[in-house]
């Protein structure tokens, strides 16, 4: 499914999905990413994006992800324009996305997209001359968010021989689906946490499976904690169940805690990809295995790097 | 074709046809599906013979034949996804002037509906319907170019 080893040309290309990247492409864009962490942490500035403009199309609410793909854009010294709320736009007048996209080729150098359609993006692209970055395509793909998941690893802990677990809705979570097929890459070992209602499909384990990738199934949080470099938490949303209480239940089961720590490898890092509930007691984020916020400022290096390649800035 | 005045029984069940399309070997049960494919009953006035779980060689077979047409490439297409062990039979004056497998092909655009309510392809966008076509032990599987989800059954009833 991944296409062969091989680093792609970058200008001018849409980021869609991760299955059109290689190991190899990953890697270039992880180290591009971390060259310019120091400007992206306001510790230099940067021209290299002085006089392009981004344009940012989110047809549905998000707050991470496009204020740190403005804070991306800005810190490369580039200007964002906004398509402001979907209800002011022309959408309301039935415009297609095809004429939206058409129209925003005139006025921008590279267009970001969330929409709550699958394949939103790809058809995005088919209707662009200018770079398409997805973000966020309904439960299609999310690739950034899958960058910035690999970059926190490899800056937290290491991609080589991961053992990581993920734990909480499996089934669902395009997050984690995306994640794993990244890691698969790497040779992880990968346990999977979640209640059986809520456990990873079984077409996605046997991929992973026959790309020679151990995964292990627990519903047990306590077990799979003690032997893993990483722990990946995802919210589980109550509208996945059909009471209450069964929902408690289960998102009590998996909570993590300071007392849960203990039972933790020295090293252990936490990631979560945000918004959380009550997935992680707030005492957690004072101890050393927290590292979900720095993992949301990641987003910030991973989107230059990606901003900065796709508009030809850098090879 | 010297068995055409052969016994009453033969004649009534494989009628020959002088020109046009003899689609064989369609898996059975199909021979409905290849016809709502052809766009029969409709505007056409062919005469149209249909073997239903007819005995073969493997089993059984639907046979279709049509008098007076010859199919397109989306309709051979088409036919491919329901049943890609099918022949197409070009018949004129009574003989076979072609006889070929249905091909199944690698990508198809504006053949079937992706199922997904949600995939931006089912939605007033200018743009028509995309599937990877890949086989697995003779069972077609189609992929949404857009949203990737998979249609591997029933695939007559998402037909466009």
């Amino acid at each position: 499914m991944y296409p062969s080893i091989y680093i792609m040309a970058f200008e001018d290309m849409h980021i869609i999905s991760m299955k059109d990247f290689s190991r190899d492409t990953i890697d270039h864009i992880l180290a591009t990413a971390e060259e310019l962490e120091p400007i992206a942490r306001g510790k230099r500035t940067s021209d290299l994006l002085a006089g392009k403009i981004l344009a940012v199309l989110f047809f549905e609410p998000s707050t991470r992800t496009r204020m740190s793909f403005e804070a991306a854009m800005t810190r490369l010294g580039g200007s964002v324009l906004n398509l402001g709320s979907v209800e002011a736009s022309s959408i309301t007048k039935g415009e297609t996305l095809a004429d939206t996209i058409r129209v925003v080729n005139g006025y921008a150098n590279a267009i970001v997209i969330r929409h709550p359609k699958e394949g939103s993006a790809k058809l995005a692209s088919e209707f662009s001359s200018i770079p398409v970055l997805n973000a966020g395509d309904g439960a299609g793909h999310h690739p950034t968010q899958t960058l910035l998941d690999l970059y926190t690893i490899r800056r937290e802990s290491h991609l080589d021989g991961l053992r990581i677990a993920l734990a909480g809705d499996l089934k669902y979570g395009r997050t984690v689906h995306s994640l794993c097929y990244a890691l698969s890459l790497y040779g992880a070992h990968i346990t999977l946490v979640s209640p059986k209602e809520l456990r990873m499909p079984n077409a996605i384990i046997k991929d992973l499976e026959d790309r020679g990738i151990e995964v292990k199934q627990t519903e047990s949080i306590g077990e799979a904690i003690k032997d893993v470099d990483v722990l990946y938490v995802t919210r589980i949303q109550k509208e996945r169940f059909p009471d209450h209480a069964e929902y408690q239940r289960v998102a009590n089961s998996l909570q993590i805690t300071p007392e849960l720590l203990v039972q933790a490898q020295p090293g252990l890092k936490i990631m979560h990809p945000l918004p959380r509930t009550n997935e992680i007691d707030q005492r957690v984020d004072l101890t050393h295995h927290a590292c979900y916020f720095e993992q949301a400022f990641y987003g910030v290096p991973v989107r230059m790097a990606l901003l900065a390649l796709v508009m030809g800035a850098i090879e | 074709m010297s068995s055409d005045r052969g016994s009453a029984t033969k004649e009534i069940r494989v009628q020959p046809i002088e020109n046009g399309t003899v689609i064989d070997h369609i898996t059975a049960g199909q021979a409905l599906n290849v016809l709502k494919i052809l766009g029969i009953p409709g505007t056409s006035k062919s005469i149209v013979s249909v073997l239903i779980y007819a005995p073969s060689i493997d089993g059984t077979k639907d046979v279709v034949k049509i008098e007076g047409r010859e199919l397109n490439v989306k309709e051979v297409d088409k036919i491919s996804l329901i049943s890609p062990n099918a022949t197409i039979n070009i018949i004129r004056d009574l003989e076979v002037l072609h006889k070929n497998h249905v091909h199944i092909p690698k990508k198809v655009e504006g053949v079937v509906r992706c199922i997904n309510p949600n995939c931006i392809s089912n939605s007033n966008e200018p743009i028509t319907s995309k599937f990877t076509v890949s086989s697995d032990d003779l069972r077609i599987v189609l992929r949404c170019v857009y949203c990737e989800r998979v249609i591997s059954e029933d695939i007559a009833e998402h037909l466009l």
